[in-house]
């Protein structure tokens, strides 16, 4: 479902600030593969997911994505496949708008917008009321508030809905839970869980905890210094518990795990 | 005091607050749903009462003059958009760029000179200050009203589709409009297209309505379009709150600037100074949501913790 074919991204090149986020990082998602990804400070998981998703174009390597080489394609185009969750809640809603034009705008992903088609219809509305409802958090009898009024978790909540009301071929989950309480974080979390198993999804979820990271998916793979160096699959990921994630990490990369919002917990 | 005089002036302060309402909600199409600040309009306007004054004086029909200059509005929006988008130039300066551009490109159109005159004695025109205190239907309020009414439908309605959401998005929130596939660099130049094309028609109606366009017409547009908006917002933001009626505020929004202006001249402010006052009531009404922002947010010492 998922090609990262040895991609490298330097920024500011030859410059004093240069700095090498990506090199030779390779991976390869089947369909339904539920990925979690941790690692350091700047280990370049997020480089990763944004090089997916297109936020800039990479200095080599190439990406595919069900078939379809997106490596030259624009961030907006390649929207088409991705449903993306970004770590600030503020990020993945417009704040000006009401719920349900939100809602509008993420069911049309990846279709052309027509100035002679209204931005929502009737029937859509029944459709995210729907959707709205299962998430408990009342926000469908709030249809027409603005998503400015929400509060971070709903905002989170409600983005999540977004990127899989129109089944991607890929969910993009940037640490979507790092910037909300504890307790909310786990709703989502919860939620996103519910969402990826209902609609057969494909995920990458980077995370910083490494609970999490062994609770959720089926896959774990930790970064160090812009590449993949520990993959571990379905049937060894489920023995496994967090000091043996820290002993691979260690002995795979030579360094300790240095990453300052790192929960162990 | 003479009362009567400045009674008088209220229909002529009408009929140009509408004129400039229009001009004003091409800038809220910029300034307030896309968020960027375009300075092009000061160029644009004066571009559009440029070649409404040269086709209406080699004989012409008003309508069409006043929507070629809506076309030549949409190239002048064009050129800001390319600048900002395809050169990476900030939009403010983009603005400034095409502006000063606009200066010379409105010279040529007028034949090299600095005004030209469009006489209602002698050319058929929409809107005439000269009838602005006629109690029949050539006076110019109800035509400007109409036109006004019927672009704030148009708007209200392209603003609906799916299109028109894409492009609130785009300014809304620009990463979410991309992870949304909406094309961001695109709908910014719309946007510009769409915005200087309305400034540069109300440009054609200031032209007729003033009887001449000259080069320097719309010197300071920018910012007697954004107080529109803003005492709009002000006075009238917790009545309207539907799309149209933030429409119909930006244009009440300009009839009161024009209103409020009478008053200060009558009152015996020299017309001189006029500019200095306007932007100095632009710069506090702006000033207004930083202000309270800086009064809500907890102590230094606080934060963080």
């Amino acid at each position: 479902m998922l090609d990262i074919n040895h991609i490298a991204k330097t920024f500011n090149p030859g410059t004093i600030t240069e700095k090498v986020a990506l090199r030779d990082a390779d991976l390869h998602l089947q369909e339904g593969d539920f990925v979690t990804i941790i690692g350091g400070n700047g280990a370049g998981k997020s480089t990763m997911l944004n090089a997916v998703s297109g936020v800039f174009q990479i200095d080599s390597g190439s990406i595919v994505i069900d078939g379809h080489d997106v490596t030259a394609l624009p961030e907006y185009k390649r929207a088409t496949y991705l449903g993306r969750v970004f770590q600030d809640p503020m990020t993945g809603t417009a704040a000006t708008m009401t719920i349900e034009e939100n809602m509008a705008l993420a069911h049309r992903r990846g279709q052309r917008r027509s100035p002679f088609r209204w931005g929502i219809s009737g029937k859509e509305k029944k459709l995210y009321r729907d959707e709205l409802a299962r998430l408990g958090l009342g926000l469908e009898d709030r249809m027409s508030a603005r998503v400015g009024l929400l509060s971070g978790g709903q905002r989170q909540a409600l983005t999540l809905l977004m990127a899989t009301l129109k089944k991607p071929k890929l969910l993009l989950l940037d640490e979507h839970t790092a910037a909300l309480d504890p307790k909310t974080a786990a709703k989502v979390l919860h939620l996103t869980r519910e969402l990826i198993a209902d609609h057969h999804l494909t995920a990458l979820m980077v995370t910083h905890n490494m609970k999490d990271a062994l609770q959720y998916g089926n896959r774990i793979i930790m970064m160090h210094e812009g590449k993949v160096i520990v993959d571990v699959d379905r049937e060894t990921k489920s023995s496994l518990r967090v000091e043996d994630l820290l002993q691979m990490f260690e002995h795979t990369s030579g360094a300790a795990l240095d990453n300052d919002r790192m929960l162990l917990g | 005091m003479d009362f009567m005089k400045l009674f008088n002036a209220f229909p002529g302060a009408v009929s140009q607050g509408l004129v400039w309402g229009i001009m004003a909600i091409g800038v809220y199409i910029t300034y307030r749903i896309l968020d960027v600040a375009d300075l092009t309009v000061d160029g644009s306007m004066a571009t559009g009462g440029a070649v409404a004054a040269m086709m209406i004086t080699a004989g012409y029909d008003p309508w069409l003059s006043v929507f070629c200059a809506f076309l030549v509005g949409l190239l002048a929006g064009l050129v800001t958009g390319l600048f900002h988008t395809a050169m990476g130039i900030p939009a403010i300066l983009s603005g400034i760029l095409t502006q000063l551009a606009l200066y010379s490109v409105n010279l040529r159109i007028m034949d090299g000179k600095a005004n030209t005159a469009v006489n209602v004695t002698k050319y058929s025109v929409l809107v005439s200050s000269r009838n602005v205190r006629s109690l029949a239907l050539n006076n110019p309020i109800w035509l400007l009203i109409v036109i006004s009414g019927v672009l704030i439908i148009l708007l209200h309605l392209f603003f609906g589709t799916e299109y028109g959401c894409a492009l609130r998005a785009t300014g809304a929130n620009q990463n979410m409009a991309r992870a949304q596939g909406i094309n961001t660099r695109f709908g910014t130049v719309v946007g510009l297209m769409l915005s200087n094309g309305i400034v540069a028609f109300s440009g054609a109606l200031l032209t007729q309505y003033q009887g001449f366009a000259d080069v320097q017409m719309a010197r300071g547009a920018i910012v007697i379009g954004l107080a529109a908006v803003i005492i709009g917002e002000v006075v009238f933001g917790k009545i309207f709150r539907s799309f149209w009626g933030k429409l119909i505020c930006v244009s009440l929004g300009a009839i009161i600037y024009y209103l409020v202006m009478q008053i200060v001249l009558w009152l015996g402010l020299n017309t001189n100074d006029l500019k200095m006052l306007t932007a100095l009531v632009v710069a506090i009404f702006l000033a207004v949501p930083y202000w309270k922002g800086l009064a809500t947010r907890p102590k230094a010492g606080k934060r963080g913790a």
